[in-house]
């Protein structure tokens, strides 16, 4: 018998949701039965999501890709010789050769797709804990000065700089310091998160552990969504390997310096994911927004003071280190440094994860990788930023995916998340989903968004039920500019961002006796 | 599976959270995980072993939609109704599942076979419209492809 041939098939959640189970399945009872030695590996996903599930084999040069494979393709693949890497109408040739990936920038998901997530020689082999190890020999002030000096910014959307929100935490006294991990991915048409704690959880560990040490702090919590069941127990078993293994726990790999992890479950509040609410949750409270000040850094968790960051964050945290500030520095766009995972999502033919330095334009990311729509009628409108996103029509997408540049396009970045529609979209629709969805997630704290957005849904339904009048249509901006103004937090504040931009952008929609 | 409500169970369920620090949302979870419900009984319960008001507890209990009041159906659907599902057809996806269940959003089946549910994104957004069928996912859904991911 000859050495066994290592087949990948992918364990993310999305790959799942199209069948990889089965596929997995299948190839095992087909190697089986064909008296073939077959070592199957569990990977996560290389983001090319219409390809999956995408198996990868591997052979003398390379991983050679096939997808999307089917179960009742299996036996198909054996009989074209797929364990040697041969040819098939679903073979894409080697998996690194494909252009979707080829020219990436894979900083933060350099491992995601290629290895076994929850082994830790895998890890190490591919660089893994390179970041903690150094860290582990440096003072907190210098850690922290690495960070600054890589202009990493925050990824959860608000793009604040990291080193200084690490250094106010720092620099507050305290008895006990927390490090909490925003991973309440609500947006939609965002994955990110999911993808690397499901691909590569072991870099969110040493993301946190590093921010652990940054700022003082021996107990962390990750916030994870309740709709990630997948993630959830993938994490968890890589935080108890990692407690064995003695990369958490009481002694970090015999540095007699420790750091302690948990993982704590939403329960499907969109809100929560509002760093004062996600501390109000985590204490077994409703998630109310908190004012601020006082901010988190100072007094955040249990009234200590606390380090917020969102996953995407955090797990750039590790290469800045393994590498070096000037590095992560290098790749972006004015003051927008280093990479950012983009999703690309809703109808568009080829979704998935795209990594690549700030600057890149959304109509690259929507074209030239996203291929245009899945149903092949023109892209209309891309939302860029999740729920409280601007739409941006087709005509104007030459713009830069960087914070400056999105935000003098009156829009933002958010998380990365790109929802395509295309001409079948009803605006008027979509405004109305928008104050919906706030009327639905208010916390109910402030009243600009308990009962602004249960008003701007009342408005746009007289919009659509052909009462148009130019006073409703100044009424609608007059609620918004005050919901904008005068709100707590980005939920109210950011939900006239999508209405403003359907009126903007789409008017007609929103002239009455317009037909579908 | 779920069980049905049983108070000494619960209490063993809260004595093994309790002393988590911000307790009150795992022990929901996990009463929910064993019987698929918070039942109203279990609000004493957990008023007297967190040191809360009832009040509080049902303030919490209510304020998160994950977390139901009812015994839900025997098979739970969720399905996606954010705006990349939207893009994706979701729309119709929702009018099928509706009709192939007889109920509406966020109701149970008279038979108790079925609970129907609205979330905001199941994370699947280039491969929806997404539904989670008792915690497992499946993308680029139709409502005819129920009963086959039940077997």
């Amino acid at each position: 018998m000859s050495r066994p041939i290592t087949v990948y098939v992918p364990r993310d959640a999305a790959a799942l949701s199209v069948g990889a189970d089965a596929v997995a399945r299948a190839i095992l009872a087909e190697a089986e039965a064909r008296h073939l030695p077959v070592r199957l590996i569990r990977n996560g996903s290389r983001g090319m999501l219409w390809l999956e599930p995408l198996v990868e084999v591997v052979t003398a040069n390379s991983r050679m890709a096939y997808g999307p494979v089917t179960p009742d393709k299996v036996a198909e693949l054996f009989d074209a010789g797929f364990l040697e890497g041969a040819s098939h109408p679903l073979c894409h040739g080697p998996t690194e050769d494909i252009l979707y990936l080829k020219h990436q920038n894979r900083l933060t998901f350099a491992r995601c797709g290629v290895t076994d997530p929850l082994s830790v020689e895998d890890y190490r082999a591919h660089g893994g804990f390179a970041g903690l190890e150094r860290a582990l020999a440096l003072s907190s002030d210098e850690i922290v000065a690495e960070v600054t000096q890589s202009g990493l910014r925050g990824r959860g959307g608000a793009g604040f700089p990291t080193g200084i929100k690490w250094k106010t935490v720092l620099d507050a006294r305290a008895d006990e310091k927390f490090i909490c991990c925003n991973a309440d991915e609500g947006d939609s048409g965002t994955f990110a998160d999911r993808m690397i704690i499901e691909g590569d959880p072991f870099l969110l560990i040493e993301g946190m552990t590093i921010a652990a040490l940054a700022v003082g702090a021996r107990q962390g919590f990750v916030y994870l969504r309740s709709e990630y069941p997948h993630a959830a127990a993938t994490l968890r078993d890589a935080i108890r390997i990692a407690y064995r293994q003695d990369w958490l726990g009481e002694d970090i790999h015999g540095s007699g310096r420790a750091f302690h992890l948990e993982v704590r479950l939403g329960a499907g509040s969109y809100v929560c994911g509002e760093e004062t609410a996600m501390l109000e949750s985590l204490e077994g409270k409703r998630g109310m927004v908190r004012a601020k000040p006082p901010l988190p850094a100072m007094e955040g968790l249990f009234g200590k003071p606390t380090a917020i960051n969102n996953v995407l964050t955090l797990t750039s945290v590790p290469v800045v280190l393994a590498r070096g500030a000037a590095f992560y520095r290098d790749f972006g766009a004015g003051r927008s440094h280093g990479t950012q995972p983009f999703q690309l999502a809703g109808n568009i033919r080829y979704g998935g994860l795209v990594e690549l330095a700030f600057g890149v334009s959304l109509h690259d990311l929507i074209y030239r990788y996203g291929g245009g729509t899945a149903s092949g009628r023109p892209v209309r409108a891309v939302q860029v930023g999740g729920p409280l996103g601007a739409y941006i029509p087709a005509g104007r997408l030459e713009v830069s995916a960087d914070y400056e540049s999105m935000a003098e396009a009156g829009a933002m970045l958010g998380h990365g998340g790109m929802v395509v529609f295309d001409d079948s979209v009803r605006m008027e629709r979509m405004a109305r989903f928008a104050m919906e969805f706030c009327a639905k997630e208010s916390c109910g704290k402030c009243t600009p968004c308990r009962i602004g957005s249960i008003r701007g849904v009342e408005i746009l339904d007289r919009l659509a039920g052909g009462g148009h009048s130019e006073a409703d249509l100044a009424l609608l901006e007059d609620l918004c500019a005050v919901m904008a103004e005068a709100s707590l937090c980005a939920m109210g504040g950011l939900t006239p961002l999508p209405v403003r931009s359907a009126l903007e952008h789409f008017p007609e929609d929103f002239v009455s006796g317009r037909t579908a | 599976m779920t069980i049905a409500w049983n108070a000494e169970r619960a209490g063993a369920i809260i004595d093994e959270h309790r002393a988590l620090r911000g307790a009150l949302l795992p022990v929901l979870h996990a009463l929910q995980e064993e019987f698929g419900y918070i039942d109203a009984a279990a609000t004493p319960l957990l008023a007297s072993a967190l040191t809360l008001s009832q009040a509080e507890i049902h303030g919490v209990v209510t304020f998160y939609h994950e977390f139901r009041r009812s015994r839900p159906g025997r098979h739970v659907v969720k399905v996606c109704v954010a705006e990349a599902c939207q893009a994706r057809g979701s729309e119709s996806l929702v009018e099928g599942l509706k009709a192939r269940l007889g109920i509406d959003l966020g109701e149970t089946a008279a038979d108790g076979s079925f609970t129907l549910e609205a979330v905001y994104c199941l994370g699947n957004c280039a491969l929806g419209p997404s539904v989670m069928v008792d915690d497992r996912l499946h993308g680029l859904f139709h409502a005819s492809r129920l009963d086959g991911v039940l077997e």
